[in-house]
Protein backbone atom coordinates (compact mmCIF):
# COMPACT_ATOMS: atom_id res chain seq x y z
CA UNK A 1 0.00 0.00 0.00
CA UNK A 2 1.35 3.43 -1.02
CA UNK A 3 4.75 1.92 -1.86
CA UNK A 4 5.25 4.32 -4.77
CA UNK A 5 4.48 7.23 -2.42
CA UNK A 6 6.92 5.89 0.17
CA UNK A 7 9.67 5.81 -2.48
CA UNK A 8 8.93 9.27 -3.90
CA UNK A 9 11.63 11.36 -2.20
CA UNK A 10 10.21 14.77 -3.07
CA UNK A 11 6.70 13.82 -2.00
CA UNK A 12 8.11 12.55 1.30
CA UNK A 13 9.94 15.84 1.89
CA UNK A 14 6.63 17.67 1.49
CA UNK A 15 4.83 15.09 3.65
CA UNK A 16 7.49 15.46 6.36
CA UNK A 17 6.88 19.19 6.43
CA UNK A 18 3.08 18.75 6.49
CA UNK A 19 3.24 16.13 9.26
CA UNK A 20 5.53 18.49 11.18
CA UNK A 21 3.10 21.40 10.78
CA UNK A 22 0.16 19.33 12.01
CA UNK A 23 2.21 17.82 14.84
CA UNK A 24 3.46 21.25 15.93
CA UNK A 25 -0.06 22.65 15.77
CA UNK A 26 -1.42 19.84 17.97
CA UNK A 27 1.50 20.06 20.43
CA UNK A 28 0.90 23.79 20.90
CA UNK A 29 -2.88 23.39 21.17
CA UNK A 30 -2.37 20.59 23.68
CA UNK A 31 -0.29 22.95 25.83
CA UNK A 32 2.92 20.90 25.81
CA UNK A 33 5.13 23.45 24.04
CA UNK A 34 5.05 25.41 27.31
CA UNK A 35 8.07 25.06 29.65
CA UNK A 36 5.81 25.44 32.69
CA UNK A 37 3.55 22.58 31.60
CA UNK A 38 6.41 20.14 30.91
CA UNK A 39 8.28 21.04 34.09
CA UNK A 40 4.98 20.82 35.98
CA UNK A 41 4.67 17.24 34.73
CA UNK A 42 8.19 16.38 35.90
CA UNK A 43 7.38 17.94 39.30
CA UNK A 44 4.13 15.91 39.31
CA UNK A 45 1.97 19.03 39.73
CA UNK A 46 0.52 19.18 36.17
CA UNK A 47 -0.41 16.00 34.29
CA UNK A 48 -1.11 17.58 30.87
CA UNK A 49 1.88 15.83 29.24
CA UNK A 50 0.77 12.44 30.57
CA UNK A 51 -2.82 13.04 29.41
CA UNK A 52 -1.73 14.06 25.91
CA UNK A 53 0.75 11.21 25.47
CA UNK A 54 -1.58 8.52 26.79
CA UNK A 55 -4.47 9.78 24.60
CA UNK A 56 -2.18 9.60 21.57
CA UNK A 57 -1.12 6.05 22.47
CA UNK A 58 -4.70 4.96 23.26
CA UNK A 59 -5.90 6.08 19.81
CA UNK A 60 -2.73 5.24 17.90
CA UNK A 61 -2.28 1.74 19.29
CA UNK A 62 -5.70 0.58 18.06
CA UNK A 63 -5.36 2.45 14.76
CA UNK A 64 -1.87 1.15 14.04
CA UNK A 65 -2.66 -2.50 14.80
CA UNK A 66 -5.90 -2.41 12.78
CA UNK A 67 -3.99 -0.97 9.82
CA UNK A 68 -1.27 -3.56 10.33
CA UNK A 69 -3.83 -6.37 10.56
CA UNK A 70 -5.15 -5.42 7.11
CA UNK A 71 -1.63 -5.07 5.70
CA UNK A 72 -1.56 -1.28 5.25
CA UNK A 73 1.38 -0.57 7.58
CA UNK A 74 4.37 -2.48 8.92
CA UNK A 75 5.99 -2.52 12.35
CA UNK A 76 9.19 -0.56 12.92
CA UNK A 77 9.75 -1.88 16.43
CA UNK A 78 13.37 -2.92 16.89
CA UNK A 79 15.14 -5.04 19.48
CA UNK A 80 16.57 -2.94 22.31
CA UNK A 81 19.02 -3.33 25.16
CA UNK A 82 19.47 -2.17 28.72
CA UNK A 83 22.73 -0.46 27.69
CA UNK A 84 21.04 1.58 24.98
CA UNK A 85 17.50 2.17 26.18
CA UNK A 86 17.91 2.46 29.96
CA UNK A 87 21.20 4.40 30.03
CA UNK A 88 20.20 6.59 27.06
CA UNK A 89 16.74 7.12 28.54
CA UNK A 90 18.16 8.27 31.88
CA UNK A 91 20.68 10.67 30.23
CA UNK A 92 17.76 12.03 28.19
CA UNK A 93 15.71 12.40 31.38
CA UNK A 94 18.35 14.60 33.06
CA UNK A 95 18.48 16.81 29.95
CA UNK A 96 14.68 16.82 29.74
CA UNK A 97 14.41 18.33 33.24
CA UNK A 98 17.27 20.84 32.79
CA UNK A 99 15.90 22.09 29.47
CA UNK A 100 12.19 21.70 30.22
CA UNK A 101 11.45 20.65 26.65
CA UNK A 102 12.00 17.49 24.59
CA UNK A 103 13.34 17.38 20.99
CA UNK A 104 9.88 17.89 19.43
CA UNK A 105 8.40 20.36 21.91
CA UNK A 106 11.61 22.44 21.89
CA UNK A 107 10.91 23.18 18.22
CA UNK A 108 7.27 23.91 19.07
CA UNK A 109 8.37 26.27 21.83
CA UNK A 110 10.57 28.15 19.34
CA UNK A 111 7.42 28.63 17.24
CA UNK A 112 5.65 30.21 20.21
CA UNK A 113 8.53 32.66 20.79
CA UNK A 114 10.66 30.90 23.44
CA UNK A 115 14.24 32.11 22.96
CA UNK A 116 15.63 29.77 25.64
CA UNK A 117 14.33 26.91 23.45
CA UNK A 118 16.04 28.37 20.38
CA UNK A 119 19.44 29.50 21.70
CA UNK A 120 19.70 26.97 24.55
CA UNK A 121 17.66 23.94 23.54
CA UNK A 122 18.06 23.67 19.79
CA UNK A 123 21.75 24.65 19.82
CA UNK A 124 22.36 22.19 22.66
CA UNK A 125 20.57 19.39 20.78
CA UNK A 126 22.77 19.97 17.73
CA UNK A 127 25.91 19.85 19.88
CA UNK A 128 24.66 16.75 21.76
CA UNK A 129 23.82 14.91 18.53
CA UNK A 130 27.29 15.78 17.19
CA UNK A 131 28.97 14.52 20.38
CA UNK A 132 27.09 11.26 20.06
CA UNK A 133 28.36 10.85 16.50
CA UNK A 134 31.90 11.22 17.95
CA UNK A 135 31.53 8.52 20.60
CA UNK A 136 29.31 6.19 18.55
CA UNK A 137 32.11 3.99 17.05
CA UNK A 138 33.55 3.25 20.48
CA UNK A 139 30.22 2.29 22.13
CA UNK A 140 28.40 0.74 19.16
CA UNK A 141 29.39 -2.86 19.78
CA UNK A 142 29.99 -2.41 23.52
CA UNK A 143 27.60 -0.61 25.89
CA UNK A 144 24.83 -0.11 23.31
CA UNK A 145 24.33 -3.86 22.95
CA UNK A 146 24.83 -4.69 26.62
CA UNK A 147 21.88 -6.52 28.21
CA UNK A 148 19.86 -7.33 25.10
CA UNK A 149 16.10 -7.35 25.74
CA UNK A 150 14.52 -10.80 25.42
CA UNK A 151 11.78 -9.72 22.97
CA UNK A 152 10.94 -7.00 20.45
CA UNK A 153 7.30 -6.42 21.43
CA UNK A 154 5.29 -6.66 24.64
CA UNK A 155 3.07 -9.56 23.38
CA UNK A 156 6.22 -11.53 22.47
CA UNK A 157 7.69 -10.78 25.89
CA UNK A 158 4.55 -11.87 27.75
CA UNK A 159 3.78 -14.76 25.37
CA UNK A 160 0.24 -13.44 25.04
CA UNK A 161 -2.06 -12.86 22.07
CA UNK A 162 -1.57 -9.41 20.48
CA UNK A 163 -5.21 -8.34 20.87
CA UNK A 164 -5.37 -9.44 24.51
CA UNK A 165 -2.29 -7.28 25.23
CA UNK A 166 -3.83 -4.34 23.37
CA UNK A 167 -7.07 -4.76 25.34
CA UNK A 168 -5.19 -4.88 28.64
CA UNK A 169 -3.02 -1.86 27.77
CA UNK A 170 -6.06 0.17 26.70
CA UNK A 171 -7.91 -0.66 29.94
CA UNK A 172 -4.80 0.20 31.98
CA UNK A 173 -4.20 3.52 30.18
CA UNK A 174 -7.86 4.62 30.26
CA UNK A 175 -8.07 3.54 33.90
CA UNK A 176 -5.00 5.64 34.73
CA UNK A 177 -6.56 8.72 33.07
CA UNK A 178 -9.86 8.18 34.89
CA UNK A 179 -7.88 7.97 38.14
CA UNK A 180 -6.04 11.23 37.31
CA UNK A 181 -9.36 12.99 36.65
CA UNK A 182 -11.01 11.59 39.77
CA UNK A 183 -8.18 13.10 41.83
CA UNK A 184 -8.54 16.33 39.79
CA UNK A 185 -4.90 16.17 38.70
CA UNK B 1 -27.70 50.87 2.18
CA UNK B 2 -27.13 47.12 2.33
CA UNK B 3 -30.76 46.56 1.47
CA UNK B 4 -30.71 48.93 -1.48
CA UNK B 5 -27.65 47.27 -3.00
CA UNK B 6 -29.17 43.85 -2.65
CA UNK B 7 -32.37 45.06 -4.33
CA UNK B 8 -30.38 46.55 -7.16
CA UNK B 9 -28.52 43.30 -7.68
CA UNK B 10 -31.74 41.36 -7.41
CA UNK B 11 -33.06 43.42 -10.26
CA UNK B 12 -30.17 42.36 -12.48
CA UNK B 13 -29.81 38.65 -11.61
CA UNK B 14 -32.62 37.75 -9.26
CA UNK B 15 -32.42 33.97 -8.64
CA UNK B 16 -28.66 33.51 -8.92
CA UNK B 17 -27.97 36.41 -6.62
CA UNK B 18 -30.27 35.13 -3.87
CA UNK B 19 -28.57 31.79 -4.10
CA UNK B 20 -25.14 33.38 -3.94
CA UNK B 21 -26.07 35.45 -0.89
CA UNK B 22 -27.39 32.38 0.90
CA UNK B 23 -24.30 30.40 -0.02
CA UNK B 24 -22.09 33.26 1.09
CA UNK B 25 -23.86 33.50 4.44
CA UNK B 26 -23.75 29.80 5.20
CA UNK B 27 -20.13 29.53 4.07
CA UNK B 28 -19.36 32.47 6.33
CA UNK B 29 -20.99 30.65 9.20
CA UNK B 30 -18.99 27.48 8.54
CA UNK B 31 -15.76 29.48 8.37
CA UNK B 32 -16.74 31.25 11.60
CA UNK B 33 -17.43 27.97 13.41
CA UNK B 34 -14.17 26.49 12.11
CA UNK B 35 -12.28 29.59 13.14
CA UNK B 36 -13.74 29.40 16.64
CA UNK B 37 -12.53 25.81 16.90
CA UNK B 38 -8.97 26.68 15.93
CA UNK B 39 -8.48 29.95 17.84
CA UNK B 40 -8.91 29.04 21.54
CA UNK B 41 -5.63 29.22 23.42
CA UNK B 42 -5.72 25.53 24.26
CA UNK B 43 -7.65 22.38 23.51
CA UNK B 44 -8.20 19.64 26.01
CA UNK B 45 -5.00 17.54 26.09
CA UNK B 46 -7.24 14.55 25.35
CA UNK B 47 -8.40 16.08 22.05
CA UNK B 48 -4.90 17.16 21.01
CA UNK B 49 -3.50 13.78 22.07
CA UNK B 50 -6.13 11.83 20.13
CA UNK B 51 -5.29 13.99 17.11
CA UNK B 52 -1.61 13.09 17.50
CA UNK B 53 -2.62 9.40 17.67
CA UNK B 54 -4.46 9.73 14.33
CA UNK B 55 -1.54 11.69 12.86
CA UNK B 56 0.90 8.95 13.91
CA UNK B 57 -1.21 6.32 12.12
CA UNK B 58 -1.28 8.50 8.99
CA UNK B 59 2.52 8.81 9.09
CA UNK B 60 2.87 5.02 9.20
CA UNK B 61 0.40 4.73 6.33
CA UNK B 62 1.64 7.49 4.00
CA UNK B 63 5.34 7.67 4.90
CA UNK B 64 6.04 4.22 6.37
CA UNK B 65 7.75 5.67 9.42
CA UNK B 66 7.15 6.74 13.01
CA UNK B 67 6.97 10.46 13.82
CA UNK B 68 10.29 11.05 15.57
CA UNK B 69 12.13 14.29 16.20
CA UNK B 70 15.67 13.59 17.39
CA UNK B 71 16.97 12.19 14.06
CA UNK B 72 16.49 15.64 12.53
CA UNK B 73 19.11 17.09 14.87
CA UNK B 74 21.69 14.52 13.74
CA UNK B 75 20.94 15.35 10.11
CA UNK B 76 21.07 19.10 10.74
CA UNK B 77 24.32 18.76 12.71
CA UNK B 78 25.78 16.66 9.86
CA UNK B 79 24.72 19.23 7.25
CA UNK B 80 26.30 22.05 9.25
CA UNK B 81 29.46 19.96 9.65
CA UNK B 82 29.53 19.18 5.93
CA UNK B 83 29.34 22.89 5.10
CA UNK B 84 32.38 23.56 7.31
CA UNK B 85 34.50 20.45 6.75
CA UNK B 86 33.01 17.75 4.48
CA UNK B 87 35.73 15.16 5.22
CA UNK B 88 35.06 15.16 8.97
CA UNK B 89 31.41 14.21 8.39
CA UNK B 90 31.85 11.66 5.60
CA UNK B 91 34.45 9.78 7.65
CA UNK B 92 32.12 9.35 10.64
CA UNK B 93 30.34 6.04 10.93
CA UNK B 94 27.20 7.51 12.54
CA UNK B 95 26.54 9.81 9.57
CA UNK B 96 26.65 6.80 7.26
CA UNK B 97 23.77 5.30 9.26
CA UNK B 98 21.83 8.55 9.65
CA UNK B 99 22.62 10.37 6.41
CA UNK B 100 22.75 14.18 6.69
CA UNK B 101 20.25 15.21 4.01
CA UNK B 102 17.00 17.13 3.69
CA UNK B 103 14.33 14.42 3.85
CA UNK B 104 11.16 13.50 5.77
CA UNK B 105 12.98 13.09 9.08
CA UNK B 106 14.71 16.46 8.63
CA UNK B 107 11.59 18.41 7.59
CA UNK B 108 9.61 17.44 10.68
CA UNK B 109 11.44 20.07 12.80
CA UNK B 110 10.84 23.14 10.54
CA UNK B 111 7.28 21.81 10.24
CA UNK B 112 6.78 21.75 14.03
CA UNK B 113 8.14 25.31 14.36
CA UNK B 114 5.69 26.53 11.67
CA UNK B 115 2.72 24.55 13.05
CA UNK B 116 3.26 25.71 16.63
CA UNK B 117 3.72 29.29 15.39
CA UNK B 118 0.41 29.18 13.46
CA UNK B 119 -1.39 27.72 16.48
CA UNK B 120 0.08 30.28 18.90
CA UNK B 121 -0.34 33.20 16.52
CA UNK B 122 -4.03 32.67 15.65
CA UNK B 123 -4.91 32.33 19.32
CA UNK B 124 -2.91 35.43 20.25
CA UNK B 125 -0.42 33.51 22.40
CA UNK B 126 2.74 34.24 20.43
CA UNK B 127 5.19 36.28 22.48
CA UNK B 128 8.96 36.44 22.53
CA UNK B 129 10.62 35.73 25.89
CA UNK B 130 13.94 34.52 27.30
CA UNK B 131 13.00 33.03 30.67
CA UNK B 132 9.86 30.94 31.37
CA UNK B 133 7.99 31.97 34.54
CA UNK B 134 8.39 28.72 36.52
CA UNK B 135 12.17 28.94 36.04
CA UNK B 136 12.19 32.68 36.75
CA UNK B 137 10.33 32.29 40.06
CA UNK B 138 12.80 29.68 41.31
CA UNK B 139 16.11 30.89 39.85
CA UNK B 140 15.53 34.49 38.79
CA UNK B 141 15.01 36.08 35.39
CA UNK B 142 18.68 36.30 34.33
CA UNK B 143 18.65 35.13 30.69
CA UNK B 144 22.30 34.04 30.79
CA UNK B 145 21.75 31.52 33.60
CA UNK B 146 18.64 30.16 31.89
CA UNK B 147 20.38 29.82 28.50
CA UNK B 148 23.43 28.15 30.08
CA UNK B 149 21.30 25.51 31.83
CA UNK B 150 19.07 25.08 28.74
CA UNK B 151 22.19 24.57 26.63
CA UNK B 152 23.51 21.90 29.01
CA UNK B 153 20.06 20.29 29.06
CA UNK B 154 19.82 20.36 25.28
CA UNK B 155 23.22 18.68 24.94
CA UNK B 156 22.26 15.87 27.33
CA UNK B 157 18.88 15.57 25.59
CA UNK B 158 20.42 15.22 22.14
CA UNK B 159 23.15 12.88 23.38
CA UNK B 160 20.70 10.74 25.38
CA UNK B 161 18.09 10.61 22.61
CA UNK B 162 20.63 9.25 20.14
CA UNK B 163 22.05 6.87 22.76
CA UNK B 164 18.55 5.48 23.33
CA UNK B 165 17.65 5.64 19.62
CA UNK B 166 14.69 8.01 19.91
CA UNK B 167 12.86 10.68 21.88
CA UNK B 168 9.53 11.32 23.58
CA UNK B 169 7.67 11.06 20.28
CA UNK B 170 9.75 8.36 18.55
CA UNK B 171 9.89 6.03 21.55
CA UNK B 172 7.33 7.52 23.94
CA UNK B 173 4.37 7.78 21.57
CA UNK B 174 5.15 5.93 18.36
CA UNK B 175 7.17 3.09 19.88
CA UNK B 176 4.50 2.52 22.52
CA UNK B 177 1.83 2.52 19.79
CA UNK B 178 3.69 -0.39 18.17
CA UNK B 179 3.96 -2.13 21.58
CA UNK B 180 7.75 -2.02 21.33
CA UNK B 181 9.22 -3.32 24.59
CA UNK B 182 12.40 -1.23 24.17
CA UNK B 183 10.35 1.95 23.55
CA UNK B 184 8.14 1.49 26.60
CA UNK B 185 11.20 0.87 28.82
CA UNK B 186 12.90 3.94 27.30
CA UNK B 187 9.84 6.14 27.90
CA UNK B 188 9.75 5.06 31.56
CA UNK B 189 13.47 5.99 31.86
CA UNK B 190 12.86 9.42 30.25
CA UNK B 191 10.34 10.21 32.97
CA UNK B 192 12.25 8.49 35.81
CA UNK B 193 15.36 10.55 35.00
CA UNK B 194 13.30 13.68 34.33
CA UNK B 195 11.23 13.52 37.51
CA UNK B 196 14.26 12.80 39.72
CA UNK B 197 16.26 15.68 38.18
CA UNK B 198 13.35 18.15 38.26
CA UNK B 199 12.64 17.37 41.92
CA UNK B 200 16.32 17.91 42.86
CA UNK B 201 16.43 21.09 40.74
CA UNK B 202 13.25 22.73 42.06
CA UNK B 203 12.67 21.15 45.48
CA UNK B 204 16.30 21.00 46.71
CA UNK B 205 18.49 23.49 44.79
CA UNK B 206 15.84 26.08 43.92
CA UNK B 207 13.70 25.65 47.06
Amino acid sequence: MFVTLHKNKNAQIVLGLLFGIMFGFLLQKGGVTDYNVITGQLLLTDFTVMKLMLSAVIVGMIGFHLLKHFGYVQSHAAAGSIGSNVIGGLIFGVGFALLGYCPGTVAGAVGTGALDALFGGMVGLLIGAGLFAEVYPSIRSRVLVWGKLPAVTVPEFLHLNLWIVIGLMEVFMIGFLVLLESYRL
Amino acid sequence: MERRRRTANKHLFPPLNEYAVNLYNSAGQVVHVMFEFFTPALWSPYVAGAGIGVLSCLAFLLSDRPIGCSTAFVKARGLIGKAINPVSVISKEYYREIVPQVDWAFMIIPGIIIGAFISAFISGQFHVFWVPSLWGEAFGYNPLLRIAVALAGGMLLGFGARWAGGCTSGHGINGSIQLSLASIITACCFFAGGIATALVLFRVIGA
